[in-house]
């Protein structure tokens, strides 16, 4: 979808997101608007970031003529290596996972619900479905952050009391951001923390799915710059 | 008496007594590590009603290497295990998709890290394990979870293969391996899962002390076959992926 939908843009919603992470954290971006993620300035704050095939440490991609073909992330970028980067094969990178140490994990989806599950492997009356690492990810990191844009292209909520497709993991999101604004799922709602500007409380709750509350101290979506 | 060498001359010859109903791993994630010379080789080789494990059945990228949806292609496949039967953007759509929901071929759906478990487990004498991922979804429907410490995991079970295709950067004689970024990926865990794991190496093969012990990321003793991708256009080699279209 372009970005010509309401609210923010796809790299204002990265960026936000983006905010969250902590000097020292390692993060895993899935593919998608996540990898925008890795667009936002986020000044002296420094992180790691993981790929599930097993690169650690990488930056950004590689201008084009001086990319190594054997460094891809996990999105098959042709990406580079930060100093201090480091390799393992597979069932290290998983055991990355799911030892726990992997501080957040950015994640596309189709669905979350107020209770913190999200769908985003199997599309409605589909054979079969794309997993990669996104189970794994979800069910172990400390942090599992989903960007997504708020509506579908029928204007169907994707914030939803209880997700109607196939669930990736039960309970684990902890922080949304969309086009519209940042929320948390609750477990009897979800809470707006943050508005998206020309968006109103209102046409959020209409858009949404089960039970929206706004928080006392509801601020615009912080923008980069 | 020296270590006789696994070095093979050609990619035929190494994958020759693959028989019909065989279970093959192919390493490699996007294109590094991937063994698209031997997957050509087993494209012409023939062998039927095999089980292929790996990430993905690929076809997603452009240009088009040799992948294990070209075998389901060509008619060699029953089953496939991996963690994509589908492209993550709804968008794409993977050649294999249409020869799975026809029916023509089986597909098993693995997380990615479960499948890499499944391997080391099997390369390592344990019989299954529990973990925490897929708990409470589809996947886990109708089977065996226990809770250890307050927390609900699923059972899994070994992947064992009769043989791996995987792509290294050198190799000594005795197949002691050396990966380059990201080629290593699921290599040395396919490696230790396999009876017959054949190497396709990027470098001429070393005489033995030639790599510092210190320094191989896959030990010779997980290894059987070793093969040397001669250039372009003979050898197939990495290419840059180009952008698809939106």
């Amino acid at each position: 979808m372009s970005d010509a939908v309401k609210g923010l843009t796809r790299q204002q919603m990265a960026d936000r997101m983006a905010f969250e992470f902590r000097d020292g954290w390692i993060v895993n971006l899935g593919v998608g608007i996540p990898t925008m993620c890795s667009n936002t300035d986020l000044g002296d704050v420094d992180f790691i970031y993981h790929s599930e095939n097993g690169i650690i440490g990488y930056g950004p991609v590689a201008p084009v003529g001086e990319e190594d073909l054997n460094l891809v992330n996990a999105g098959g970028q042709n990406v580079t290596m930060k100093p201090g980067g480091s390799v393992v094969h597979h069932a290290d990178s998983f055991a990355i996972i799911r030892g726990g140490h992997i501080d957040a994990t950015v994640m596309g989806a189709y669905e979350v619900s107020m209770g913190g599950d999200f769908a985003n492997w199997k599309l409605k009356g589909q054979k079969g479905g794309g997993i990669g690492g996104a189970m794994d990810l979800a069910a172990c990191a400390k942090r599992v952050f989903i960007i997504l844009e708020h509506v579908t292209r029928r204007n169907e909520p994707r914030l939803v009391e209880k997700c109607a497709l196939p669930i990736t993991a039960r309970g684990v999101v902890t922080l949304i951001s969309t086009n519209y604004g940042l929320f948390e799922p609750t477990g009897t709602g979800f809470l707006l923390r943050e508005i998206a500007p020309g968006l109103t409380v209102d046409e959020i709750r209409a858009t949404t799915g089960g039970v929206l509350t706004v928080a006392d101290d509801l601020k615009p979506v912080k923008l980069a710059g | 008496m020296a270590l006789k060498s696994k070095e093979v001359g050609s990619f035929r010859e190494a994958i020759a007594d693959i028989p019909d109903g065989a279970t093959i791993g192919f390493g490699g994630f996007a294109m590094p590590g991937v063994a698209f010379n031997l997957i050509k080789a087993l494209l012409d080789q023939g062998a039927k009603r095999l089980t292929l494990v790996g990430n993905t059945t690929g076809g997603a990228q452009v240009p088009r290497m040799p992948d294990m949806g070209m075998l389901v292609e060509n008619g060699q496949v029953a089953k496939v295990i991996c963690a994509f039967t589908a492209a993550t953007r709804p968008t794409d759509v993977l050649p294999f998709t249409k020869y799975y929901e026809s029916g023509e071929c089986d597909a098993e759906l693995v997380p990615q890290g479960t499948l890499a478990e499944r391997l080391r487990a099997a390369g390592a004498g344990i019989p299954a394990f529990y973990t925490p991922t897929a708990v409470g979804t589809e996947l886990a429907q109708g089977r065996e979870t226990r809770v250890f410490n307050g927390r609900e995991y699923l059972l899994e079970h070994a992947l064992p293969l009769d043989y791996a295709f995987i792509r290294a950067r050198r190799s000594d004689t005795f197949g002691n391996l050396q990966f380059h970024r990201a080629q290593r990926n699921f290599n040395p865990v396919m490696a230790t899962a396999a009876r017959v794991t054949v190497v396709e190496v990027d470098e001429p093969v070393l005489p033995l002390g030639a790599i510092d012990p210190d320094q191989v990321h896959c030990s010779g003793i997980f290894v059987h076959r070793v093969v040397q991708v001669p250039p372009e256009p003979e050898g197939l080699w990495p290419t840059r992926r180009q952008e698809r279209r939106r």
